[in-house]
């Protein structure tokens, strides 16, 4: 606290790129309704071709002005609990379909196959019969009916070391960062988003297997939708963290980052290992349970 | 600092814009809260155009204004206008202008974040009303949008709707964690966190609701998305999903979303009521306390809003107690406001007479709210207009009186000029009467058995309706004089000085109005912390 206005705290000047890329995330998402209704993907590319515009612009001003040393250690706390608060808020996103999961799984499919409190939903569909994994949903006529689930073994448990040892690789990524020895540093940053790379290749070689071997897909009722809007939007994640931690790279490659101040760098790990934990709950409750 | 002079930083002078480029660039908590305001104040307008129509259309049986359809759109947008994008971005907007001032802080922590969440609403907007533009029409499922009616029966708006829903989530979330690195990070170093303002610490217990529910609210949008368009069944039994699973996520949301409507109201109760009584907040720690509870309650009540669903009877009584519960330290609340006056020398300018209006008519909402909380009896009260007169009584009568209390309150530190208390208390007391007329009706209405949502009704309905209809024009007329009085004090008149309120204390007042772009580039002193902080009393 004291720092903060010993030093002055650095208060931005005005700047275009907020407004732009409320812009930008505005035709991104509406151009994707539009989209969903025939209109076709071009508004939505080209919004976003503006968000990544303004965010390398944004960006960039943040990494000027950190070079150009304006910031002090209040505006670093800002930063790094800004970033705290915000993996929290993600958290909370990834809670929801956690949450679904349970939901579905521990009292929504039971109940439509006549056990528990709600039994009674039985009437609805009488030959349904309640399992888990769901592979015949109550209406089968209306959906894809997978031939098996997706068992834990193989490319899952394989994923999960991948991702397991990109975790740590990132920790020694920064212990190399702590001792100055950059060129670990590089290494070890460029063997972490080799192994997310990894992770997302086999994840879509999966993703193949489901649609095309075991007739899986989001249309296979709650098992399927559940199945594919978790480890989807974690691969998301996991993109939009190996981005980053390539934009870090291509910063460590520049001589960015010392030892006393490097938050860019910790950011991207911190949500490195957010997505490894999310990662953790994935494989135990989609895969396992 | 060589950096300082190409950097402009709190201390040294930004480049200038003047024009449109000062308001889309900038970053200065000042100009965001005005944003904020301003844009609140016209989505508010245009929110109250669609009740009135819906009031016009409910002013007696058989009326055919709108179709029913258009009907079911008018009521929908209307609650997502007035909740997301009239009462949340006014609070925001007091926020932004307030909490620096009050902490002593040089601006927020994040100015340029701060521009960004700003500016996500008016593209939110626009998605969320041009539905009214579309075939099928605006989106018509409501403001809770319950699967079905948003997926398998929902028009192609309602995806439109998602990705408003989206954007100003986003905005939330950004703004909710500046506000909390913020008052965290950039407090005047003598101040310690049982010394903040009240509205600040409501505030920051509101930031981490926001971050708590906004994230659901995405997540629960984008599982219609889906069901609508990828082939997900979530909400759909066929598929072994469930529509009551569509409730239980979006009250979880919903909920503490309500909260986030009050707890900065409450903040802003806190500060008017000890001003004009010109005497220290009572119990001012329990107040916080108060607060931080209802928050932590109000994580799970959530299903206070499905009793008639067919939750288990475990979940009733679990949500039922629950729900009771929070009207502990609520009732707090309103007790300890009340002692605040208690031989206080109270005078009544507009503040403080819109605060005490809020005082009775909230307490109000929470006693109807009381009575839904009962699992018997919201079996007859709930999906009819009783629910609406609660929520109506919590929300107009309870956040909009305590923002318009709060606007009142500050305007003269925003722009150097005192109210006219001569329109102000106009507008009170004919807001007071027509809110009464407008909403005390619907008691009866849903006691007596009228559905809410519904384009049409029984005759045995018509006097009440027409009691409502009646006092939601003259509400609504009412508040073309609070923007008579913002704009007359934005163009002139009795220079406000300092601190225009001489009971009031914080640091927003050692401030000179307006306050000069940049404040507190150095922070206060100990003792003038001290002297406006909650001793400033003694
Ligand atoms: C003592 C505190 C309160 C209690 C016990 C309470 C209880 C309830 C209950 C049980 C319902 C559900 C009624 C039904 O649909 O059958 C309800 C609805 C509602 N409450 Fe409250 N409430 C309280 C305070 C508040 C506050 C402070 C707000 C907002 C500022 C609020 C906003 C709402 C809204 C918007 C609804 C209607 C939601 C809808 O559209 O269905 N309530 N309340
Ligand atoms: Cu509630």
């Amino acid at each position: 606290m004291t720092e903060a206005h010993a030093n002055g705290y650095y208060v931005a000047p005005p700047s275009p790129w907020p407004p732009l890329a409320a812009a930008g995330a505005f035709l991104l998402l509406g151009g994707f309704a539009l989209w969903l209704h025939g209109y076709g993907p071009l508004v939505s590319a080209i919004g976003g071709a503006v968000v990544v515009f303004v965010a390398f612009r944004w960006f960039g001003a943040v990494i000027g002005e950190s070079r150009a040393g304006v910031y002090h250690a209040a505006s670093n706390r800002s930063f790094r609990y800004g970033m705290m608060w915000f993996i929290f808020s993600e958290v909370m996103f990834f809670g929801v379909f956690f949450g679904a999961l349970f939901y579905l799984h521990y009292l929504a499919v039971p109940w439509l196959g006549g056990e528990g409190a709600k039994g009674a939903a039985h009437l609805l569909w009488p030959h349904f019969v309640n399992q888990w994994p769901l592979l015949v949903p109550p209406n089968p006529s209306e959906f894809t009916i997978p031939k098996e689930a997706m068992g834990p073994l193989g490319i899952p448990t394989f994923n999960t070391v991948v991702l397991m040892s990109s975790g740590v690789t990132v920790i020694l990524a920064h212990r190399a960062l702590l001792a100055e020895r950059r060129r670990a540093l590089a290494g070890w940053l460029a063997v972490t988003i080799a192994l997310g790379l990894a992770f997302v290749a086999l994840q879509a070689h999966e993703y193949r297997h489901a649609y095309l071997d075991l007739n899986l897909t989001l249309n296979s009722g709650v098992y399927g939708s559940t199945f594919f809007l978790l480890t989807g939007f974690h691969g998301l994640h996991v993109i939009l963290g190996a981005t980053v931690l390539t934009v870090i790279l291509a910063r460590v490659l520049q001589g960015d980052f010392s030892p006393a101040d490097h938050f860019g760098f910790k950011a991207a790990s911190w949500y490195w290992h957010f997505v490894d934990a999310v990662w953790v709950g994935l494989y135990l409750f989609v895969y396992w349970w | 600092m060589t950096t300082d002079a190409l950097h402009p930083s709190a201390s040294g002078a930004g480049p200038v814009w003047r024009g449109w480029r000062r308001w889309l660039f900038t970053t200065s908590h000042k100009d965001i809260g005005t944003l904020y305001l301003t844009f609140s104040l016209i989505m508010f307008f245009a929110g109250g155009i669609l009740a009135e129509l819906i009031r016009a259309q409910l002013i007696q049986p058989g009326m055919r204004l709108v179709e029913p359809n258009t009907f079911n759109s008018l009521v929908s947008e209307h609650g997502l206008t007035m909740i997301f994008l009239a009462i949340m971005p006014a609070l925001v907007g007091l926020a932004n202008w307030q909490i620096p001032l009050m902490i002593g802080a040089p601006d927020m922590a994040l100015p340029r974040v701060n521009n960004w969440s700003f500016w996500l609403l008016p593209f939110a907007a626009i998605l969320l009303w041009s539905g009214f533009l579309m075939a099928g029409g605006a989106p018509d499922a409501g403001w809770t949008f319950y699967a079905p009616l948003s997926t398998k029966y929902g028009p192609p708006s309602i995806d439109f709707m998602i990705f408003a829903i989206h954007l100003m989530g986003i905005s939330s979330v950004m703004g909710a964690l500046n506000i909390i690195v913020t008052i965290i990070n950039l407090r005047a170093p003598s101040m310690r966190m049982m010394d903040m303002p009240l509205f600040v610490w409501s505030w920051l217990i509101t930031a981490f609701l926001l971050l708590l529910a906004m994230p659901i609210l995405a997540g629960v949008v984008t599982m219609v998305l889906a069901d609508r368009h990828f082939g997900t069944s979530f909400f759909n039994a066929a598929g072994g999903g469930d529509p009551v699973l569509f409730q239980h996520l979006f009250w979880f949301f919903g909920h503490p979303e309500v909260y986030i409507m009050i707890l900065p109201v409450f903040g802003v109760i806190s500060e008017i009521l000890p001003t004009f009584s010109r005497k220290p907040l009572f119990g001012r720690v329990s107040m916080i306390y108060a607060i931080a509870a209802i928050a932590l309650l109000s994580v799970i009540v959530w299903a206070h809003h499905m009793f008639a669903v067919g939750l288990p009877v475990t979940a009733q009584l679990f949500f039922m107690y629950s729900t009771m519960l929070i009207s502990v330290p609520t009732g707090v609340k309103v007790f300890n406001w009340t002692a605040t006056m208690w031989r206080g020398s109270l005078t009544f300018e507009t503040p403080m007479l819109f605060a005490l209006g809020f005082l009775f008519l909230f307490t109000i909402g929470g006693l109807s709210g009381l009575m839904l909380a009962d699992v018997p009896a919201d079996y007859q009260y709930t999906r009819s207009y009783f629910v609406v007169a609660h929520l109506h009584y919590v929300l107009v009568t309870g956040s909009l009186f305590g923002i318009i209390a709060a606007v009142y309150y500050w305007l003269p530190k925003w722009t150097g000029h005192r109210i006219d208390e001569r329109i102000g208390r106009w507008h009170f007391w004919l807001s007071l009467v027509s809110s009464n007329l407008l909403f005390f009706p619907m008691h009866f209405a849903g006691l007596s058995g009228m559905p809410r949502r519904v384009a049409d009704y029984a005759p045995q309905f018509a006097p009440f309706n027409l009691a409502s209809s009646i006092g939601a024009f003259i509400f609504g007329a009412s508040q073309l004089l609070f923007v008579w009085a913002v704009i007359k004090a934005i163009r002139g008149g009795e220079p406000a000085g300092d601190r225009p309120w001489e009971g009031a204390r914080g640091l927003e007042w050692t401030l000179p109005s307006p306050p000069p772009a940049h404040t507190f580039a150095t922070p206060p002193s100990p003792e003038v912390v001290r002297a406006e902080g909650p001793h400033g009393y003694d």
